[in-house]
């Protein structure tokens, strides 16, 4: 007896890679999924032999177009830790110093068949670009001034740690929003698991499109649990830009100092750091400074985003065209 | 003015079409004779004199289209598109006109440029193709071009298309010299030093995906001031790819105050607002770039009242590699020739945003009106410049080659309706 297997009956064809590009993709039970294992991955840190077996086999490669100090070694030692094997690929040095392009640099990289591609780049959208062209999980390092989910979900780990809950929470987010992929970033995940933001900045620093509180006086800091300080980027200071007159200007009027804050009020910063400028040292060195925890749960939370994406993650790259938007 | 290769002269007869002439009054169930490339005779039954039979019930046959603004990229990017390819696009769209903008390499600043294009249209030209000049030197801002001697060689109009002359005092300059060629000046409007380094539409989108505003007012400040100075030098104006309410606002107070100006819109403009860049898709990064609904709608009514009298394409053709690309790294610009028609049939007049009359007539007469061109129309004794449509038939856009060089097209893989069955091009059968 011959029996035809029906197109439903036969087995469904490879469901989508999951990646992480933009936190506007996770949903408020992938972010509790990704603590949980962070949390998980935390207390095995604490035992002596550091290694978990967790992603032997794998091979995960860095691709970094930016300089970067904690985001880039905290993938690395994150991989590390899980037993994977890592290839870092700078663009200082390599063929993108030729002029190759970022299509070809992907499918060059993606000819060793790595599980996941982290990469990083000024420009927005390439992590989306890498993830349409290659067969790897895609993880989204910082692009442009668009996005840095890991970022974000490596301070939502620290409040939580910190506050024992993240929901009616409040936090002051204070600076250079305009340039900030980690408060774009930051500004979804609070609204996700239901924290208030204010922006605080100058006033050119300060989008007016983007959904949330927003002020120019420093004094709106006074009511949050928490001062997210962001970096003043000295290159957007070149003379002749003009979003502020001058840092001393704004360390006088938006500077984070021990005078501005409440007794307990907790400070964050992203890093790295232009002490003096948009935060006093000693603020930053201070018990209420949450700084170094911030890095810390940076490897365990980019440990768990590594083995969510090659395990359970449930985010699948919209690479939708123009005409389906509209 | 405009320049086309010899096509055999058609001697043709088209029965059962509707015949749709807004401008000359025409909607109604009529025969259509072509003798040797002239339309000799519309009329309820016209004799077939032993020519070619067309069988065209159910079709629309009106006026071919003109298109004001179409970078055909030659000379320098051959790769990209050559008059052959883009008159060949033109005429898979319906067009039986274009103009093509100065802004190539090197830029059509010199009477031997703009003769050695001349020359290639004769030779290449599928549909009459018509030259616009640099408004300076290298559309470098700097100093006049000779537009005397350009205009003499058949430059149709003046235009630094790509560049927005920043110099308030040497677009007056412009505007004065211009009046001895009787030409119009097209304009860029765009105030550098607020569009500086922008991709996207400054609002909810670029703030939220951290892209650098191009905002409203970078377009419309410097189309205040390009109105101001045309009213004050009495000088003759088209704005070029309007997109911000703010912008239409100025030019219809600036029309009934009765400057000589004139706009253009592009399909795209009319149909997408920013919200489709949240795919960061490439093949939606133009300049200007696709604004808010507000605006969106505001180009509209501008193009049902008649402020904005002509639907340009700006048909920028780019090679696939310079596409493919992180959005902010990628040209701007999209193809839009064979798509035009389609678009907008499909995405305004079906859903009743505009009428089947007002289009056909801002992709045709309106822009013809505007530069002086003859007006492609349905009569007896007129060159036979038409196109025949079908209004039923759908399709999808990339499943058929694109006659361009080039396919950064924004509707790549969407379903339109409206096909472009034939056009005839200066009497002869130019796409079928």
């Amino acid at each position: 007896m011959i029996r035809l297997v029906t197109d439903d009956l036969r087995p469904p064809g490879d469901p989508p890679k999951r990646h992480l590009l933009s936190v506007g993709d996770l949903t408020r039970d992938d972010v509790e999924r990704l603590l949980g294992t962070a949390r998980t991955f935390e207390t095995s840190l604490e035992r002596h032999v550091k290694k978990l077996p967790t992603l032997k086999g794998h091979l995960i490669v860095n691709l970094f177009y930016e300089s970067s100090t904690r985001t880039s070694s905290s993938f690395e030692l994150a991989a590390k830790r899980l037993s994977a094997d890592t290839l870092t690929v700078k663009s200082v040095g390599s063929s993108v110093d030729k002029g190759e392009s970022l299509k070809d640099t992907a499918l060059t990289l993606g000819a060793y068949d790595p599980d996941v591609i982290v990469i990083r780049h000024p420009q927005v959208g390439a992590p989306q670009l890498v993830a349409r062209v290659t067969a790897a999980h895609v993880v989204n390092a910082g692009d442009g001034k668009h996005q840095h989910p890991t970022q974000a979900l490596l301070d939502l780990y620290t409040l939580r740690e910190e506050f024992d809950r993240l929901e009616g929470l409040h936090v002051a987010i204070v600076g250079d929003v305009l340039h900030s992929r980690v408060a774009r970033s930051l500004l979804q995940a609070f609204a996700l698991v239901g924290i208030r933001t204010t922006l605080v900045g100058p006033p050119a620093l300060l989008p007016r499109e983007l959904p949330a509180e927003a002020s120019t006086d420093i004094e709106a800091i006074r009511d949050a649990d928490v001062v997210y300080v962001l970096r003043m980027q000295n290159e957007r200071m070149e003379a002749g830009a003009n979003f502020v007159p001058s840092l001393r200007e704004y360390s006088a009027r938006w500077g984070i100092t021990r005078e501005r804050l409440r007794a307990g009020q907790k400070v964050m910063h992203p890093g790295p750091m232009n002490r003096g400028v948009e935060i006093d040292p000693r603020v930053a060195d201070s018990v209420d400074s949450l700084i170094t925890r911030q890095v810390r749960s940076g490897l365990v939370v980019r440990m768990a985003v590594l083995y969510d994406v090659l395990t359970g993650g449930p985010v699948g790259v919209q690479a939708l065209t123009a005409a389906e938007v509209a | 003015m405009l320049w086309q290769k010899d096509l055999p002269r058609a001697d043709l007869v088209i029965r059962g079409a509707r015949v749709l002439d807004p401008t000359e009054g025409i909607d109604a169930h009529l025969e259509v004779r072509i003798d040797g490339g002239t339309i000799a005779e519309v009329a309820e039954t016209v004799d077939a004199n032993g020519h070619r039979v067309v069988e065209a019930d159910g079709l629309v046959l009106a006026p071919a289209f003109v298109d004001p603004h179409v970078h055909l990229r030659t000379p320098g990017r051959e790769d990209e598109e050559t008059v052959a390819s883009g008159t060949a696009a033109a005429a898979a769209g319906g067009y039986c006109a274009i103009l093509a903008m100065p802004n190539t390499d090197p830029v059509v600043d010199s009477a031997a440029t703009l003769g050695a294009l001349v020359e290639a249209a004769r030779r290449e030209a599928e549909v009459s193709v018509g030259f616009l000049a640099a408004i300076t030197r290298g559309q470098r801002g700097e100093e006049l071009t000779e537009m005397g001697e350009l205009a003499e060689t058949g430059a149709v109009a003046f235009s630094d298309d790509g560049m927005p002359v920043a110099s308030a005092g040497l677009m007056r300059r412009a505007l004065q010299y211009a009046s001895i060629t009787d030409r119009p000046l097209a304009l860029h409007c765009e105030e550098p030093t607020l569009s500086h380094g922008g991709h996207v539409h400054e609002g909810r989108v670029a703030a939220e995906l951290g892209f650098a505003g191009y905002p409203s007012v970078a377009e419309s400040v410097a189309v205040e001031r390009d109105l101001a100075l045309a009213d004050y030098e009495r000088g003759r104006v088209h704005v070029l790819h309007l997109s911000a309410a703010e912008s239409v606002d100025a030019l219809r107070r600036a029309r009934d105050a009765g400057v000589a100006a004139s706009g253009e819109a592009t399909p795209h403009h009319l149909v997408l607002t920013d919200d489709a860049v949240r795919s960061l898709d490439p093949n939606v990064k133009m300049n200007p770039p696709l604004r808010a609904e507000h605006d969106r709608r505001a180009l509209l009514e501008a193009v049902r009242d008649g402020t904005i009298e002509a639907i340009a394409t700006d048909h920028a053709p780019h090679a696939a590699d310079e596409k493919e690309a992180p959005f902010e790294a990628a040209p701007f610009g999209v193809t839009g020739l064979e798509t035009a028609f389609a678009a907008l049939y499909t995405h305004l007049v079906e859903p009743g945003q505009l009428s089947l009359e007002t289009l056909l007539e801002r992709m045709s007469a309106g822009p013809a009106r505007i530069f002086g061109l003859d007006r492609p129309r349905v009569s007896a004794g007129a060159r036979a410049n038409i196109v025949l449509l079908d209004l039923e038939r759908g399709w999808m856009v990339g499943e058929h080659p694109f006659r361009s060089r080039s396919e950064n097209s924004w509707l790549l893989g969407s379903r339109l309706r409206g096909v472009v069955q034939m056009t005839l091009a200066g009497g002869g059968v130019a796409f079928e």
